[in-house]
């Protein structure tokens, strides 16, 4: 196993899913997170900022469904979208509906996607932040709204800059510590 | 099959899944654009993430505290300018409270109902902006006031310059303030010049608003100032709404169309006052104007 993780060693993050053990995310642990994103989604930035501010739920939900499928569901997305939706001031269901969505997503290619390492995925993650702000502005186009304009999808380009940080973040405390191979 | 490892059961299919969820979503974003049958879902909501939306205001508050303790190292010298400008305003004041009560004479005179003096009557409460939301669909903003304080649905914001907007939506500790440049939002103005009466409505967008339906012949000009006129009882009349940035006159067009920019900092403040009508003020708009017989 050392060996392996040696040779491709390049940018440190090939020991990511098949290198080292990770133990399955206790439910407070993903509700912590979930949580900690809520928080940064509401966090009072300038409207400036604000636009290129990426969705942090979405990427904590894309990262448990891809990785933990078993334990991030459509109803646990659901729910984070309503909470999104009434701190957001906008219709109830939009980011319930982006949401679980996006769950179906990564639940259709998650196979796929746990092949790659972070860094190969990020490309991936952002066409699914990209369906997501899709079906967000095409609910609230359906509520009246104009269409905003084109940097409206800059928030896709920094969730994907961010998703390395983020699944690496989230995956530090499930790294196993002691070291599997001393038995 | 109950013995069966975690591993083989599998419930419904993802697609099937989605489906239910799409459904359910979709029932909800009618009910909420259409019919509104459970305000009390958006209001428990809203109490559950009350806690962390307050969490995640934290650092601004330090923010605050830092700035706060740098700036009284100035005190001295913006106290002095502070009496400056208190004195300056004063006198400003005396002339106002002068005005009123020549103003109160002169309608008097006239037999004309006695203006409602909405002015001197509003209590503002204090409140700060809790969150703006982050997509451009939504002209709102959340204050940290809510129901538990007082605050009542139909109230006007404004900040040290203008109008802000209204109170749509009322949760226990914060509310929700839907901006004048929100798309379905009006406000009852008169122009300051001529006091040529319209409503100036959002356009959606940040930094425009428009003033519907007025012919092309109407005499206004650019730099106009808005005030609010007061009718309708929500908004107390003369307070600063808008200055017109141009006029387009299409004679192909039956109207005007005129665009006008807030004064306000609507998405700029981070203080805002939420004035409030005193309730029987509001009762007496919304019933009939009572005509005050003559005191002589």
């Amino acid at each position: 196993m050392n060996h392996k993780k040696n040779k491709n060693n390049r940018l440190g993050l090939d020991d990511y899913f098949g290198q080292d053990v990770y133990i399955p995310p206790s439910n407070g642990y993903i509700a912590i997170s979930l949580a900690i994103a809520l928080m940064f989604n509401f966090l009072p930035l300038h409207q400036d900022i604000l636009i290129f501010s990426p969705d942090f739920v979405a990427l904590t939900i894309v990262y448990w469904s891809i990785n933990y499928p078993h334990k991030m569901g459509m109803s646990i997305a659901f729910i984070m979208g309503l909470m999104m939706d009434v701190g957001n001031t906008g219709i109830l269901g939009q980011h319930a509906l982006a949401y679980c969505i996006v769950v179906y997503l990564t639940l259709v290619f998650g196979r796929r996607l746990r092949i790659f390492n972070v860094m190969q995925q990020a490309p991936q993650i952002s066409l699914i932040l990209f369906t997501m702000q899709i079906v967000t502005v095409l609910v609230a186009v359906s509520g009246g709204s104009d269409l905003p304009t084109w940097y409206y999808f800059s928030a896709t380009v920094t969730g994907t800059l961010l998703w390395v940080p983020v699944s690496l973040l989230l995956s530090t405390p499930l790294k196993q510590k002691s070291d599997p191979n001393a038995l | 099959m109950k013995t069966a490892p975690q591993f083989f059961r599998h419930g419904p299919g993802p697609l099937a899944r989605l489906f239910v969820f799409v459904l359910l979503s979709c029932l909800l974003i009618a009910e909420d654009l259409r019919f509104k049958y459970f305000p009390e879902l958006r209001q428990t909501i809203g109490v559950v993430i009350f806690p962390l939306q307050k969490v995640a205001y934290i650092p601004i508050h330090i923010y605050d505290q830092i700035e706060g303790l740098v700036a009284s190292f100035y005190l001295v010298e913006e106290n002095i300018k502070l009496k400056q400008q208190y004195m300056e305003d004063r006198e400003q004041l005396l002339k106002l409270h002068a005005l009123q009560a020549e103003n109160a004479q002169l309608r008097q005179l006239l037999g004309a109902v006695q203006r409602i003096e909405t002015n001197t009557e509003t209590k503002a409460v204090l409140a700060e902006i809790l969150y703006t939301p982050r997509d451009p669909f939504n002209h709102k903003i959340t204050l940290n006031k809510g129901g538990y304080h007082n605050i009542q649905l139909g109230q006007a914001v404004i900040d040290d310059k203008g109008i802000v907007g209204q109170i749509t939506q009322l949760y226990p500790w914060s509310s929700e303030v839907t901006l004048l440049t929100d798309k379905n939002h009006s406000v009852p103005v008169q122009v300051l010049r001529n006091n040529l009466r319209s409503v100036v409505s959002g356009t959606g967008k940040n930094d425009e608003l428009e003033l519907r339906y007025l012919s092309v012949n109407i005499d206004i000009q650019p730099g106009d100032l808005l005030v609010t006129s007061g009718i309708g009882g929500v908004y107390p009349p003369g307070i600063p709404v808008a200055t017109v940035l141009r006029i387009e006159r299409d004679p192909a067009d039956d109207f005007a169309q005129v665009i006008s920019t807030p004064i306000a900092g609507v998405d700029r403040n981070r203080q805002v006052l939420i004035l409030s009508l005193a309730q029987s003020v509001l009762d007496d708009l919304i019933e009939t104007p009572k005509i005050e017989p003559q005191k002589k």
